[in-house]
């Protein structure tokens, strides 16, 4: 690996990370809009036009309160809780891509930190391991109700994740690919995987909302019951951290959907748009603007997933634990085993016959 | 010595370190954040070897799922007080002769090894990728792969039955 | 059905999203002040007649009214010259109101022979942050000429009248007055 092509690296990586941070600190402001609109409210107006100036007012907030440790908590754990759940919350971003290449004095430049050939295993993995930072805050803090605020959440993320699997084996065995990006360019010219995969759609939204802890599945942190879940015990930026890594995984998740079944940066008359610019505008410039177009049309699919966490949040309430562990378990788990069975028959049988009869 | 290399000894250093600290922590949880730790630079291990498949999924399985459920158990135990049935002499000495003989079975299995030199002919960087386990997976060991899957089904259909609720019996 | 999920929650965001469309209820207030009513207790004021003159005559009625004794008057003679200040021979030199200690019950207003004191309907005590802030003397009490204070009814009797009138509909184009 050349000089140039590190440093190319490191900024798309860099710029990745910033654009995650950003959107996760305006999903807060986000929030209490959509909070405040559905409630027939305004949401915060105060600081800045229209609010916008919250997030930094919230976070220095956090920066300046007490960092208060408990007595009898186990210090390193305590700290390595938020931390983890940050950490985990950030890696997955590095191969989500947000749109197609950019050329740069010949330079093919992809929109994308990572082009790995198990990207979307990789942020399975990654999501898998979200659980940690909640688990080892809430044992840290030596509460009772945050060790049972982690305990649901473990188990909770356990149960969901084997569903979330298998909704994703079915796009696997449709797109018969694991790189993110090579199943982006496969759903270009409107063949979105959402219109042959609807169940797994519903299967793999679902289990999202489970895996990020929102609402109906936050039960983590259901405040009726367990004061403030595996976070009780957290003030200052630690509790900053646990929220804003919650923020960081909704909008993961939503570019995640959007890639794997609203087709990405595609978009409908995506060709005839990069042919118009391109005749315009020369091929380096014309297919920068197509590519931006593309990211732009990308951003809109994820933050539109964003506000449907929220518009969901402010819509339903919490299920019962009784109720998720059956949800999980007993409908989920078989839905998708039939979702793939109906694939794999549809990938052996019905392409093969569709694709004869359409020549 | 190269960059990889390098990076092998450190990662291989760290691997050994926590695997190491699990043995030594008397915290089971540290314990059990240290197995974490021995994972994930396995995974490492698997990175360098180029086997990317084998790396996500050691992550999945064992970090993600089989470790946050050792935790799970483990976060139900009252650590407070020591368990003093374990430190009797008895399980000492037994753990030692347990311990040494692993060790020295370890020690024989690692004096015998050859290790095959690189040969550039056979040589193929591309063979841990998920495509060519596929390949190998589906077409050479067809039958071992698919008896495995029935031994899981087995497994499963297993813990199913003992999960379940018998006639007349209330958990709350 | 019901335990299909999918059709409840879409009716649920259906609802809510006609919710987030709809006109907000929100007043925002320090820029947009409700209307509270025509006999609203507010804060005091100490009326002046049509001449500019303090109507009070310090006979202390108010004072002795207050449940919470948040009033406090210092009364003095009205010395020759001052006849254009103070409207009766006796006036009060101090008037001092503790706003932290009256309830805004209003006794003040109706004991007043003089109908000098009163309680405005448009205007709150503002927050304040010091304690001296908190004694309001004559200073801030006695009415603004070039901005008085101005309602439709002065009396019960008047503010019922109007009310009848205007639930029975009819026309009562009564303008705003200063004197009581």
């Amino acid at each position: 690996m050349d000089l140039t092509e590190f440093l190319i690296k490191t900024a798309t990586i860099f710029v990745v990370f910033v654009l995650t941070l950003v959107i996760a600190m305006y999903s807060t402001w986000g929030e209490r809009k959509v909070a405040g609109f559905i409630q027939d409210r305004m949401g915060p107006n105060r600081a800045g036009p229209g609010g916008l100036l919250q997030p930094l007012a919230d976070a220095g907030k956090m920066f300046f309160k007490e960092d208060f440790i408990p007595a009898l908590a186990n210090k390193w754990l305590f700290i390595a809780g938020p931390s983890l759940a940050m950490l985990t919350a950030l890696l997955a971003s590095a191969v989500i891509p947000f749109g197609s290449t950019f050329r740069i004095n010949g330079h093919e430049v992809a929109l994308q930190g990572v082009e790995s050939n198990i990207g979307i295993l990789y942020v399975f993995g990654v999501v898998a391991l979200g659980v940690y930072g909640i688990m080892v805050g809430g044992w840290a803090s030596n509460n009772k109700f945050s060790l049972l605020g982690a305990i649901r959440a473990a188990s909770q993320n356990i149960s969901y994740e084997v569903a979330m699997g298998l909704s994703l084996i079915a796009i696997l065995m449709m797109s018969s690919s694991l790189s993110l990006g090579e199943i982006v360019a496969q759903q270009h010219g409107g063949n979105w995987n959402i219109f042959y995969q609807p169940l797994g759609f519903i299967i793999f939204i679902t289990c999202s909302f489970a895996e990020c802890n929102r609402v109906p599945f936050d039960l983590p942190e259901c405040e009726t019951e367990l004061v403030g879940g595996y976070h009780t015990e957290y003030g200052s930026m630690k509790l900053g951290f646990y929220l804003f890594a919650e923020y960081i995984n909704m909008f993961i998740s939503s570019a995640i959907i959007s890639v794997l079944y609203f087709g990405g940066y595609n978009y409908p008359g995506m060709d005839w748009v990069y042919t118009q610019l391109t005749q315009a505008f020369g091929t380096e410039t014309g297919h920068n603007a197509a590519t931006l177009i593309g990211t732009a049309v990308f951003f809109g699919k994820a933050l539109f997933f964003i506000f449907f966490y929220m518009w969901v949040r402010w819509t339903i309430p919490r299920f019962r634990y009784d109720q998720l562990m059956n949800l999980g378990w007993k409908k989920l788990i078989p839905l998708a085993i039939f979702n793939i069975i109906i694939t794999g028959a549809a990938v052996l049988f019905l392409k093969p016959m569709i694709t004869a009869w359409l020549n | 010595m190269n960059s990889a290399v390098s990076f092998f000894y450190f990662l291989s250093f760290l691997t050994v370190l926590s695997a190491v600290m699990v043995v030594v922590s008397r915290n089971p949880i540290h314990s059990v954040l240290y197995l974490i730790l021995t994972f994930f630079t396995l995974s490492g291990h698997y990175i360098l070897l180029n086997a990317q498949f084998l790396a996500a999924v050691n992550i999945i399985v064992y970090a993600g799922a089989i470790m946050v459920l050792f935790l799970f158990v483990i976060m139900f135990l009252n650590m407070k007080q020591d368990n003093e049935e374990s430190k009797t002499n008895l399980t000492k000495v037994a753990a030692t002769i347990v311990g040494g003989t692993l060790f020295v079975i370890l020690f024989g299995a690692y004096r015998k090894s050859v290790i095959p030199e690189l040969d550039p002919q056979q040589f193929d960087s591309q063979i841990g990728m998920i495509e060519n386990l596929g390949h190998l997976l589906f077409r050479d060991y067809l039958l071992p792969f698919e008896l495995v899957s029935i031994l899981l089904l087995v497994a499963m259909v297993g813990a199913v039955m003992l999960g379940k609720r018998e006639i007349g019996e209330r958990h709350f | 059905m019901e335990r299909a999920y999918l059709p409840a929650i879409a009716t649920g965001l259906a609802i809510t999203i006609k919710h987030f469309f709809a006109k907000k209820v929100t007043i925002e207030y320090p820029e947009v002040k409700r209307y509270l009513g025509p006999v609203f207790r507010g804060r005091h004021i100490l009326k002046r007649d049509e001449d500019g003159r303090e109507r009070c005559t310090a006979c202390g009625l108010c004072a002795v009214a207050c449940p919470a004794e948040a009033i406090q008057i210092v009364a003095a003679e009205r010395e020759k010259g001052e006849e254009k200040l103070y409207r009766e021979e006796k006036y009060a030199a101090v008037y001092e109101v503790n706003m932290l200690r009256c309830i805004f019950c209003g006794l003040c207003e109706e004991s007043c022979p003089k109908q000098a004191v009163y309680l405005r309907h448009d205007e709150f005590v503002p927050v304040f942050a010091e304690r001296d802030q908190v004694i309001w003397g004559k200073d801030r009490l006695v009415e603004d000429m070039n901005n008085r204070y101005t309602r439709e009814a002065w009396t019960k009797e008047e503010a019922r009248a109007l009310d009848l009138k205007r639930a029975n509909g009819e026309a009562t184009n009564v303008v705003p007055r200063a004197i009581p």
